[in-house]
C-alpha cells in the first residue's frame, strides 16, 4: 500500500448562508520516497488539498468527506493531539514565507532545539547535535554560529534553507512544500530546489511539492497532477504529462509558456479565466475554456482515465490531435 | 543596433543614493547606493528589458527615468532632451509621453474609484480640452484595443481578477498615447495562463502604438521571447548589455553566465547550474572592485581592487576582468 492515499476528498468553506466547495473527490497516492508535484491555476485547490492533509485549513474550512490514510490512520479524523504527533514529526510543511515557520524572538537553535524535544525524548546536548548536523545539510556556513542568529539576522536564502533543516529534523517520511521558492530570487531558486531535491532522494523523504512552473515541476518531481476547479484534471509520469498532456487544461497551459512559442510571436492563451468556487459551469469544468468542448462536456463529468498511471478527465481524448511541443530551450 | 537611429531614452552615469545625507538634525540613516555610474541607451521601438536579482535597482532605475525621483548623479535625456532637471511644469510634454504600469495589480488601482473614473483620471489632467464624448469615446477605443470590455466602466477593481485588472492598468498607461512605457513586473504577480493574455496584449499594443518598452523582469524565458535589447544588472550596476539573441547565445559575465544557468529546463532532471559562491552582499555595504567579485567564481586580486570597465567584445558590451584579460 502506498505511504499516503488520499481518497475522495472533499472540502468545503461554509460562509454564512452559502457553502463554498473547494475541493471535489480528489483522489491520489503517494509512494514511500515518492516526490509528486501539484500544478494548477491559482484558486484551483492545490494549497487546500495540501493543508487538509495536515489539518491546517484555515477557517472555516473543513473536510466534509473522503479519507486520508497515512501508516495506518486515517488523518481526516484524528483529533488535534494525535494530529500534533504526526504534524512537524512524521509529515513536515514547508511554506512560500519562511516566516509562518521561524518565530521572529527565538534564536534558529533555540527553534529547532524546541522542535526536536516536542517529538523525541532526548537531552538537549544530543538535541543541538542533530540540529547543527541538519544546518550542515542544507548548507548553512558556520552552522554552529548560525544557532545563535535570529531569523532577521538571515538573508531570504538562508532563511527558507533554514526551514528546509527544520522540516528535515525528525526524519519525517513526507515533506509537503507550498511554493517554497516563489519568494527568493532567480539564483538561490535554483539553488533551493536542487536542495531539496538531493535531500530527499538521498534520506527518501517523499516530497509533495505545489508550485505553478512547470519547469520546477519536470526537474523534480516524477509524478505530477494537474488540478482545474478543484479538482484533479490529469495525473501521471511527469514527463509523460509535459510531453504529452492529455487534458485540453494541461496542454492550454504548456502551449502558453514562452518557451513554447516563436520569441517575438504572440503566446498561445487560454481564453477566458477561471470560474468562480460558487459558478463552476456544469459539466466539465473547463468546456467553457475548451477548444473541443461539445454538447456532452456540458453534461457529464468526465471521470479520470487513461492507460499506464497516465490519467486525464477528459471525454474527449481519443479525439484531440497529438501534442506537439515547440519547445525552444533558452540555450545555454 | 542601427547607428543612424537617435536613442528615445539615453541613461548617462546615474547614480542613485538613498539616506545618509542626514542633515544636522535628522537621524542618519546608512546610506544605500542603489544605482552606480548607470548607462543606457533605449532605442526606439525597443522592448528593452532589465533583468537581475531583487534588490539590484531595477525599479529604482525605472522611477528615475520616470521622474519619480531624480537622480543623485548623472543625466536622464529623452529625445534627446534633458528632462531630470526640468520643473514640474516644464516636464508635463514629456510626463504625457512616459507611462508607467506598476507589479502588483492589487495595489496599483484606487480601489474607491470606478474602472472609469480610473481611465478618464489622465485624460482630465493632460487633456482638458476634450469634450465628455470624446474622453468616453478615448476610453472605449483603448478598453477594445486591450480586450476588455468597455461595460466594464461602471465596476470597481475588486470586482475583477489580476489578469483583468492589469489589463485595465494598462488601458490606463496607454490613454495619453504615450511613446514609451516603463514596466516594472507586470507580469510577476499573475498566473502562466494569465502571463500569457497580458504580455499579448503588451505586444499588440507596441506594434499598433510603435510603442518603446522599458521591461523589468526577473522571468528569462519572458525576456528571450519579448525583448530586443537586455541590460543585466547586478548590486546597482549594470553588468552585461546586448541584444536579446546574443545574450542568450553567447553570455560573457559570470553573473550572467549563473543566472541563465539557474533557468530550469522543461527537458532534463535536476541540471547542473553554476554554483556561486558566498552570501549576497546588500546595496548598503557595497564590496569594493568588481560589485560580484565575492560571488565571482573567477574572481582576482585586480577584481577585488578596481572597478572593470565596460568593453565591447563584439558579441556583448560586458565589465568584467575575466573577460578583458582573456581568461573567461
Ligand atoms: N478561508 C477560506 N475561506 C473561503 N474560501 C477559501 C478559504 N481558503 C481558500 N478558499 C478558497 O478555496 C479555493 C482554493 O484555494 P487554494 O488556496 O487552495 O488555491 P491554490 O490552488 O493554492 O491557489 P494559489 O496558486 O493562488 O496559491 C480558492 O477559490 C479560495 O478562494
Ligand atoms: N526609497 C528608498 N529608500 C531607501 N532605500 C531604497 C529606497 N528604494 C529602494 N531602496 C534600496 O535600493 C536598492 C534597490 O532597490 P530596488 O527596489 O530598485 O530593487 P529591485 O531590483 O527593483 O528589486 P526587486 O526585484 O525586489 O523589485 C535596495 O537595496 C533597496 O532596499
Ligand atoms: S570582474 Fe572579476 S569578479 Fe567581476 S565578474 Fe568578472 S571575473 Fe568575476
Ligand atoms: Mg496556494
Ligand atoms: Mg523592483
Amino acid at each position: 500500500m502506498a505511504l499516503l492515499t488520499v481518497r475522495n476528498l472533499e472540502v468545503e468553506f461554509p460562509l454564512g448562508r452559502k457553502t463554498l466547495q473547494a475541493l471535489y473527490g480528489v483522489d491520489f497516492s503517494l509512494e514511500k520516497g515518492e516526490r509528486l508535484g501539484i500544478v494548477g491555476e491559482s484558486g484551483t485547490g492545490k494549497s487546500v488539498a495540501a493543508f487538509s492533509i495536515l489539518n491546517l485549513l484555515s477557517k472555516p474550512g473543513r473536510i466534509s468527506r473522503g479519507e486520508i490514510l497515512f501508516e495506518g490512520s486515517d488523518l481526516a479524523t484524528l483529533n488535534d493531539d494525535a494530529m500534533r504527533d504526526i504534524r512537524g514529526n512524521r509529515i513536515s510543511m514547508i511554506f512560500q514565507d519562511p516566516m509562518m515557520t521561524l518565530n521572529p524572538v527565538l534564536t534558529i537553535g533555540t527553534q529547532m532545539i524546541e522542535c526536536l524535544k516536542a517529538h523525541r525524548n532526548i537531552s538537549r546536548e544530543a538535541a543541538r547535535e542533530i540540529a547543527i548536523s541538519k544546518l550542515k545539510e542544507v548548507m548553512i556556513p558556520s552552522p554552529e554560529n548560525r544557532m545563535d542568529s535570529y531569523p532577521h539576522e538571515l538573508s531570504g536564502g538562508m532563511r527558507q534553507r533554514v526551514v528546509i533543516a527544520i522540516a528535515l529534523l525528525t526524519d519525517p517520511s513526507i515533506i509537503i512544500a507550498d511554493e517554497p521558492t516563489t519568494a527568493l530570487d532567480v539564483t538561490i531558486q535554483a539553488e533551493i530546489m536542487v536542495l531539496m531535491l538531493e535531500l530527499c532522494k538521498n534520506n527518501s523523504v517523499g516530497l509533495i511539492l505545489i508550485t505553478h512552473d512547470l519547469a520546477v515541476v519536470s526537474q523534480v518531481t516524477e509524478r505530477v497532477m494537474v488540478m482545474y476547479a478543484g479538482r484533479v484534471v490529469e495525473e501521471g509520469p511527469t514527463r509523460d504529462v509535459i510531453q504529452n498532456p492529455q487534458h485540453p487544461y494541461t496542454r492550454g497551459l504548456i502551449k502558453a509558456l514562452p518557451q513554447e512559442n516563436r520569441p517575438g510571436s504572440r503566446l498561445n492563451q487560454i481564453r477566458g479565466s477561471m470560474p468562480a468556487l460558487d459558478a463552476i459551469p456544469a459539466g466539465c469544468a473547463f468546456n467553457p475554456r475548451c477548444d473541443y468542448a461539445d454538447g456532452e462536456c456540458l453534461k457529464a463529468i468526465p471521470p479520470l482515465l487513461g492507460k499506464k498511471g497516465h490519467k486525464a478527465t477528459c471525454l474527449h481524448t481519443d479525439r484531440i490531435p497529438p501534442f506537439e511541443s515547440a519547445r525552444q530551450e533558452v540555450s545555454t | 543596433m542601427n547607428t543612424a537611429l537617435k536613442p528615445l531614452v539615453e541613461i548617462r552615469n546615474v547614480e542613485k543614493r538613498f539616506g545618509g545625507d542626514g542633515g544636522f538634525l535628522s537621524s542618519r540613516q546608512p546610506e544605500v547606493k542603489a544605482l552606480n555610474d548607470v548607462s543606457l541607451s533605449v532605442d526606439k521601438g525597443d522592448a528593452f528589458c532589465l533583468v537581475g536579482e531583487s534588490g539590484c535597482g531595477k525599479s529604482t532605475l525605472a522611477r528615475t527615468v520616470i521622474g519619480l525621483h531624480p537622480p543623485s548623479n548623472g543625466e536622464i535625456l529623452y529625445d534627446g532632451e534633458r528632462i531630470d532637471t526640468l520643473s514640474q511644469q516644464e516636464k508635463r510634454p514629456f510626463t504625457r509621453k512616459m507611462q508607467m504600469i506598476f507589479q502588483n495589480p492589487y495595489a496599483s488601482l484606487n480601489p474607491r474609484m470606478t474602472v472609469m473614473q480610473t481611465l478618464e483620471e489622465p485624460l482630465r489632467i493632460h487633456r482638458p480640452e476634450l469634450s465628455r464624448q470624446q474622453v468616453r469615446e478615448k476610453v472605449e477605443e483603448v478598453m477594445l484595443s486591450v480586450g476588455n470590455d468597455p461595460a466594464w466602466g461602471e465596476r470597481y477593481p475588486h470586482e475583477f481578477s489580476g489578469g483583468q485588472r492589469q489589463r485595465i492598468s494598462i488601458a490606463r498607461a496607454l490613454m495619453l498615447d504615450p511613446e514609451f512605457v516603463v514596466a516594472d513586473e507586470p507580469i510577476s504577480a499573475l498566473d502562466v495562463s494569465i502571463q500569457a493574455q497580458v504580455l499579448n496584449v503588451m505586444m499588440d499594443a507596441q506594434e499598433q502604438r510603435h510603442l518603446t518598452y522599458l521591461f523589468i523582469t526577473h522571468d528569462l524565458s519572458v525576456v528571450e521571447h519579448f525583448g530586443s535589447r537586455v541590460a543585466v544588472m547586478y548590486l546597482g550596476t549594470v553588468c552585461e548589455l546586448a541584444d536579446t539573441r546574443s545574450l542568450f547565445a553567447t553570455p560573457r559575465h559570470p553573473y550572467t553566465q549563473a543566472l541563465l544557468s539557474a533557468i530550469p529546463k522543461m527537458s532534463e532532471e535536476g541540471a547542473g547550474h553554476i554554483k556561486m559562491t558566498g552570501e549576497v552582499p546588500t546595496a548598503m555595504n557595497l564590496p569594493s572592485g568588481c560589485v560580484f567579485h565575492p560571488r565571482c567564481p573567477h574572481a582576482n586580486d585586480r577584481c577585488r581592487k578596481e572597478v572593470p570597465d565596460f568593453l565591447d567584445n563584439g558579441e556583448t558590451q560586458t565589465a568584467c576582468f575575466a573577460v578583458e584579460e582573456g581568461r573567461l
